[in-house]
């Protein structure tokens, strides 16, 4: 599995990112994680306000901070 | 009718004004604290207390129900509308969707280059980015509590006007050159996003109170302070001289001023109250609210990494030059307002 952290580096996008590794990490499921910060890359996947959550290349969350239970449930939903 | 005018009286005065407020808080400062609050210290201890009370007050409910409303309106699918419309009327679906789309000054580059790339008039995304910081829900509904509807309404539709009007004098001035060229060579796929569930839309609601009361209670206590001074130390004279209505350059002044200042509408608002109850003209007053919050430094710069800085400058000119002329055309028609 792949996701990834579109975000320019914002209070909410860093949040995003430890949320989404505390959850991988309850699951212990192995996943790759990465941070997208460059405009270009995050503007790929068509998104215009971050912090976006995108698992297998399919924005799951965008504009806003999802919770932990949400981000489990989009990940179960690509296993 | 008379009931009906009656129980908005009320409302008004209850839940907007927040009357019981100021009476428990007077009545904490003046029973329990022994200040009259109608000499200085007491005064501005009661104004201190009550206002930023209350303006945190309606912040929280407020930003909890506009976000839950915001939620429909994220920016991607903003861009879609706005594709829809020509001309004129682009610009006014701009300035107005500016005012229900979720918008901070971090997301202004992605948001540019994504309207532009999906062939969106230069001005009607100006229209969107001038509106967006200035003209708010929960703004006019805070200005509605502090200085009526027949002001708060005034400041909505100038704000609108400035929108329209500075969007499309950019479009006519043609000015597309002054774009950064790597925003024109963006290819953006078309974005598909997921349907939000009620759940996911009162979570992104009760995040939003806590991050924009977060990102700024330091402004309005810092304003409600200010307005305190104002309100209650400040002589009447002195303030009159300085930017009374007598004062031809008082909204240039105005202006001039808050441009540089960097905070939030929020914090404007206590600040603007105590001037307008100094005596001074209502131009003058919506013009400093609208040069602190429609022109701020940070946004500025990022700004300036999409457009090239004639653009930049003919942006800042426009809309400095806008809220001058508001200014004045309000000071002269101040009758209205009394």
């Amino acid at each position: 599995m792949n996701i990834k952290i579109l975000g320019s580096g914002c209070a909410n996008c860093t949040k995003l990112y430890t949320l989404t590794e505390a959850v991988i990490a309850e699951l212990g499921i192995t996943s790759e994680l990465e941070k997208i910060t460059d405009i270009p890359g995050i503007m790929a996947y068509g998104v215009m306000s971050t912090p976006a959550l995108v698992i297998n290349e399919k924005v799951k969350a965008c504009g806003r901070l999802p919770g932990k239970a949400e981000i489990k449930q989009y990940i179960l939903e690509e296993t | 009718m008379a009931l009906l005018w009656e129980v908005w009286q009320w409302l008004n005065g209850e839940l907007l004004q927040m009357k019981w407020l100021f009476n428990l808080v007077k009545l904490l400062v003046e029973s329990v604290w022994g200040l009259p609050i109608s000499e200085g210290v007491g005064g501005s201890i009661h104004f201190f207390i009550y206002d930023s009370l209350k303006i945190f007050l309606l912040l929280g409910v407020l930003i909890y129900g506009i976000s839950y409303l915001q939620s429909y309106f994220p920016p991607e699918r903003t861009k879609k509308i706005l594709g829809k419309f020509q001309g004129v009327t682009g610009n006014l679906m701009g300035a107005l969707l500016g005012t229900v789309t979720p918008f901070c000054s971090c997301s202004s580059i992605p948001l540019f280059i994504g309207f532009t790339e999906a062939g969106l008039p230069l001005g009607v995304t100006f229209s969107f980015l001038i509106s967006s910081p200035l003209v708010d829900l929960a703004a006019f509904l805070v200005l509605l509590s502090v200085f009526g509807f027949k002001i708060a309404f005034a400041y909505v539709v100038v704000g609108i006007i400035l929108a329209v009007g500075g969007g499309w004098l950019i479009n006519r001035l043609r000015l597309e050159k002054y774009v950064e060229e790597y925003v024109w060579q963006m290819k953006i796929p078309a974005s598909n996003l997921p349907e939000l569930s009620r759940r996911a839309r009162l979570a992104y609601a009760w995040g939003q109170v806590r991050e924009i009361v977060g990102r700024v209670w330091l402004y309005i206590l810092v304003g409600v302070g200010i307005g305190a001074v104002i309100h209650n130390w400040i002589p009447r004279e002195l303030i009159e001289r300085v930017i009374g209505v007598n004062n031809p350059w008082a909204v240039i002044l105005a202006t001039l001023v808050g441009i540089p200042m960097y905070a939030d509408i929020f914090g404007t608002i206590p600040v603007a109250e105590a001037l307008f109850a100094k005596g001074v003209g209502v131009g003058t007053v919506l013009a400093l609210m609208m040069a602190v919050t429609a022109l701020s430094l940070p946004a500025l710069i990022l700004l300036r990494k999409v457009i090239k800085p004639q653009l930049l400058g003919v942006f800042m000119g426009v809309v400095a030059g806008g809220i001058i002329f508001i200014g004045y055309l309000f000071n002269a028609l101040a009758v209205v307002f009394k």
